[in-house]
């Protein structure tokens, strides 16, 4: 069954996969991640803002945002990003965005919509009394979220931001479909020129899935010692 | 913005001679829902029985679900279709996977069997969740009434902790309708995948995406409705939803 795999092919291209694949997969993760995480910020506070067209701008975009796959908003943005760029710069064809610069604002624009709704959640669970007393001692609405509410919330959905982090570590993956070299796409190229598909995605899924383990065991850590401190 | 808007484009015929580009469309729309439908059976059935063992009072089963739950869960669903696709008929005795990749309709058993297991880990949190969140009380009154464990389950956890999850299994579900799209790498062309040959033969772009889109908001604003009257009909009367 196992006996005729050559374990040889992934240790020559071990260089390729983790510094071309593995470094597009992290860097395309992490600033994703704090994309999505400002952007959503930003919605979420637009959502409870009490301005009802700000709130139902944000609303209709989050929802529309999370009924769509990512697969057709990758494509989206893909095709999408040159148009936007030629009217931003004024420019007179669609400008080439590189590939990197494409998905990332594909997934900083997807992520910004469910890290809106767990920033919303971790708004909604201050206590109503600590804006209050923010603005009793004088705080302008935007230092009370800078100073009291924000820094609270952030921290309490910590573990809940990091497991979406994970979600969107496995989601990156999705770039295959543009022919991107992240991790799967540097594995599957090799896969393909030395006909090796078994060793290659065997491989790949072993090193998703020891990440994503790691990761998740740090967010069981994580929640345990912030349950203790409430 | 220099690009030729057409959108008459979905009336004419497609260059696969099945129709129109709209039908094309459609027939996508037919198999997303199609490989979803399957995808959630198999989610359902699967998922209960994972999340039942890992409330119940055995070690063994405990860890089984545990085990179960993290291995779907931590592997991008691409690479596990990739594995169901490519990797499992070479790693299985060569008849079987003969067989396998002779399959007609391959990339639609494999997307439905790949999303359902993948969902089912999901489900299967759900559930859990659920059974847990119900008082201590019920399990050991329907110990006090003589019911045995799997009646226990039947009668008493399960109604009620179905009924618990009805909201997030609603989104589980259009989880599952959308997660069919990553079948397009492994050739299933489900609305996704026709949306995306219609731009590369019409070259008409966004037309193409915004039908798909239009296609997926519409399912999604008729699962939501349909299940808000299922959450009603199925509602206790004074418990948790009930009127």
């Amino acid at each position: 069954m196992f006996g005729n795999l050559d374990f040889d092919v992934i240790r020559r291209a071990l260089p390729y996969l983790f510094y071309e694949g593995m470094t597009f997969t992290l860097t395309l993760t992490g600033l994703a991640a704090l994309g999505g995480l400002i952007f959503g910020t930003a919605l979420a506070l637009m959502r409870l803002s009490g301005l009802k067209l700000l709130g139902r701008i944000a609303g209709v975009y989050v929802d529309f945002m999370r009924s769509l796959p990512l697969v057709l908003v990758i494509f989206w943005f893909y095709f999408l990003v040159p148009y936007i760029g030629q009217w931003v710069t004024g420019a007179a064809r669609p400008i080439s965005v590189g590939a990197f610069a494409s998905s990332l604002i594909t997934f900083i624009m997807f992520e910004a919509a469910y890290f809106s709704e767990i920033m919303r959640a971790g708004i909604q669970s201050i206590s109503r009394g600590q804006p209050a007393a923010a603005s009793a001692l004088g705080l302008t609405y935007a230092q009370t979220m800078r100073y009291v509410v924000l820094p609270q919330a952030f921290r309490n959905m910590l573990p809940v931001l990091i497991t979406q982090t994970i979600v969107l570590f496995q989601d990156t993956s999705l770039v295959y479909v543009l022919s991107i070299t992240d991790f799967l796409g540097a594995a599957s190229k090799v896969a393909q020129r030395d006909g090796r598909l078994v060793e290659m995605y065997l491989f790949a899924a072993i090193v998703y899935f020891t990440i994503s383990c790691i990761a998740s065991y740090g967010v069981r850590r994580l929640q345990a010692r912030i349950a203790i401190i409430r | 913005m220099n690009y030729n808007w057409n959108w008459g484009i979905f009336f004419q015929p497609n260059p696969m001679g099945t129709g129109t580009y709209l039908d094309m469309l459609l027939s996508g729309l037919a198999l997303t829902l199609k490989t979803a439908a399957l995808a959630w059976v198999i989610a359902l059935i699967t998922g209960s029985i994972v999340g039942v063992m890992r409330t119940l009072p055995s070690k063994g089963a405990n860890w089984f679900g545990f085990a179960y739950v993290e291995f779907f869960r931590n592997m991008p669903l691409l690479v596990q279709l990739f594995l169901w696709f490519f990797v499992l008929p070479e790693i299985l005795p060569r008849a079987a996977g003969l067989w396998l990749k002779q399959l007609p309709n391959a990339p639609f058993w494999t997307a439905a069997i790949g999303v359902g297991f993948f969902m089912s880990a999901r489900v299967a949190v759900q559930l859990q969740a659920g059974i847990s969140s119900l008082p201590r009380g019920q399990k050991m009154a329907a110990t006090a009434l003589g019911l045995t464990t799997v009646q226990g389950y039947r009668y008493v956890l399960l109604p009620m902790a179905f009924r618990i999850i009805l909201p997030p299994l609603t989104s589980e579900f259009l989880n599952t309708i959308k997660n069919t799209a990553v079948a397009i790498t492994i050739g299933l062309l489900e609305l996704t995948g026709q949306a995306r040959s219609m731009q590369e033969f019409s070259f008409q772009v966004f037309e193409a995406f915004t039908a798909a889109t239009i296609l997926y908001l519409l399912v999604n604003a008729v699962v939501v409705t349909a299940m808000r009257f299922l959450e009603r009909w199925v509602a206790i009367p004074g418990y948790i939803t009930g009127k």
